[in-house]
């Protein structure tokens, strides 16, 4: 069958590591100059210019309303920018169909179907693709056991805790095994005890799979501890104000718990706090930009 | 081992049953106390008693008045679910037929049974009309809700990994539909009964002539206070259960994840 001739390499792709990110790989996502105006009049984004390359672990990191989830809404195609266009793999999201080429969503609620066991929901996707039952099969169970679910497979959602309801989504997304990931806070509802445990382990999957990841947090921490790379976006309108690459200490660059208390963590986290400062004190001047287009 | 009268399960059956018994018991007594002529008002006694002596008469009735009901009810099933697809399928289409859906609704079915009855020729098939036209407003209107709530969420998952319309349609909306449309079972199966009874009362001595209503209607042109209260008791019962009926059934449909069917 053709279909198997086609997956066994895109397996073999999607498990091996990529590491680093090295500054010549492929560009995987690119927003051009994105405008989106809503019909009222206000802006939500203001020529937004980004590029994310393979294997990066990008968050976009801003207050409500700097439009960071529109940006991330129009990444996974459910919303069109009123200016500018986004290139999937240098293309258009319709022309983009090869199996390398696949993109997952996160959203911020678990979105589970109340009526359906943890496994059939995880298998949604793949079902939806029509998938062969054989090959959804290893699919669900890996996505199920790289998240910890494996022996909850047969629970309906009710029956889980937010963390875990928030991981078969997590689990849903990489049964499609995705290169790209886009996640819209998917952990803002959970205590912090889960959301750092949920953050290592997300950590953990995207340093083992050929995976690029695009993180919409309000989390200055949560932001430092998980991404390879920091967009600061401000509001009204919302914009791009700074992409701070974040480097770990030590050999490997290792983002364990010793991280979270390392001096370069909280430098980071500093300079992140700085700009968001700067981003606010703009606002309330009413700043020139703010008028700029008016 | 808790005690039998804390169970909240032995006590939803429970507590309707003694105030059942209590207002019967009130009931007889007064009755008898006041020495109340049974073409009045009978005591339980009696209508029990002529509900055994009149059962041949009463069961045939009742179970043409039961065919009635069943036929209209399930015709407003499949008509009402079908309409509420066609609805479904664009605002514009909803917009613009939806007024007429509610004129089913307002039209008070009396006014319109005599007119059925003289059209349709066939009096059991008259009578199904008139039943449905009163039980299918809810299944349409729940129904179409149904299909239009829908998780946001979970309508942007499915149009990120381009789910067809069909699979949308059998995957997301008709399961979050479920809930909606077994809360217009409820309703519609109550009026589907009252439909069906109200008609024949309408249709009267012309009609089928052997339903509920019509042994209602010529005992009391009888003075057969009793043998009224007798039917009148039966009509209760029928849609008691078909109330109970329609619980259970959505029960088993919704149990384990409807927030409705828990606890």
């Amino acid at each position: 069958m053709k279909r198997d001739d086609q997956a066994m390499p895109q397996l073999a792709a999607w498990e091996q590591g990529v590491g680093d990110v090295d500054p010549t790989a492929a560009t995987v996502l690119s927003a051009q100059r994105v405008e989106k105006t809503y019909r009222n009049g206000t802006r939500a984004l203001d020529e937004v210019k980004l590029d994310i390359k393979r294997g990066e672990f990008v968050s976009l990191l801003g207050p409500s309303g700097c439009g960071k989830s529109t940006l991330l809404k129009m990444f996974a195609g459910l919303e069109e920018p009123s200016h500018g266009h986004i290139r999937w793999w240098g293309k258009n999201l319709a022309t983009v169909g090869a199996a390398d080429h696949t993109l997952a969503m996160v959203f911020q609620e678990a979105t589970l179907m109340p009526w359906a066991s943890v496994e059939q929901n995880v298998r949604l996707p793949l079902d939806l693709s029509r998938m062969p039952r054989t090959e959804s099969d290893v699919r669900v169970k890996d996505a199920l056991k790289l998240v910890g679910l494996d022996r909850f497979q047969d629970a309906y959602p009710r029956e889980l805790s937010g963390g875990m309801q928030m991981r078969a989504s997590i689990a849903r997304a990489l049964a499609t095994r995705p290169n790209l990931l886009l996640m819209d806070e998917p952990f803002g509802a959970l205590d912090e005890f889960t959301r750092n445990k949920l953050d290592a382990d997300l950590r953990r999957i995207w340093s083992r799979q050929d995976l690029t990841v695009v993180f919409v947090t309000h989390s200055i921490y949560e932001a430092v501890y998980l991404s390879s790379r920091v967009v600061v976006m401000a509001a009204r309108p919302g914009r791009v104000i700074a992409d701070v690459p974040i480097e770990a200490p030590g050999a490997g660059g290792m983002r364990d718990d010793a991280f979270r208390i390392a001096p370069e963590f909280m430098g980071y986290c500093k300079i992140l706090s700085d700009y968001l400062t700067l981003a606010n004190q703009e606002n309330q001047e009413g700043g020139p930009r703010d008028t700029a287009h008016h | 081992m808790t005690p039998l009268i804390t169970n909240p399960k032995f006590l939803r059956v429970a507590a309707p049953f003694m105030i059942g018994v209590v207002l019967l018991l009130a009931w007889q007594l007064i009755c008898m106390a006041l020495q109340v002529p049974v073409y009045l008002v009978p005591t339980p006694s009696v209508i029990a008693r002529t509900l055994v002596a009149d059962w041949g008469l009463l069961s045939d009735s009742l179970l043409v008045t039961l065919k009635i009901t069943f036929m209209a009810f399930v015709l407003s099933v499949l008509l009402g679910v079908a309409i509420a697809f066609v609805f479904v399928q664009s605002r514009f289409i909803e917009v613009s037929l939806f007024p007429y859906a509610i004129i089913l609704q307002v039209t008070p079915i009396v006014a319109i049974a005599p007119l059925i009855i003289i059209w349709v020729k066939e009096p059991t098939f008259a009578l199904v009309i008139c039943a449905t036209i009163m039980a299918l407003f809810p299944i349409i209107s729940n129904t179409t809700l149904g299909l239009r709530s829908v998780n946001p969420g979970l309508l942007n998952l499915f149009k990120l990994n381009k789910a067809t319309r069909w699979q949308t349609l059998r995957r997301l909306r008709i399961p979050s539909a479920l809930p909606y449309f077994f809360g217009g079972l409820r309703i519609s199966s109550g009026l589907a009964l009252i439909g069906a009874v109200v008609a024949e009362f309408v249709a009267g001595t012309g009609g089928t002539g052997s339903g509920l209503a019509y042994q209602i209607l010529q005992a009391g042109f009888q003075l057969n206070i009793p043998r009224l209260f007798a039917a009148l008791f039966l009509i209760t019962v029928t849609g008691i259960v078909l109330f109970l009926a329609m619980m259970a059934l959505s029960r088993v449909a919704l149990a384990g994840w409807h927030e409705s069917e828990m606890g």
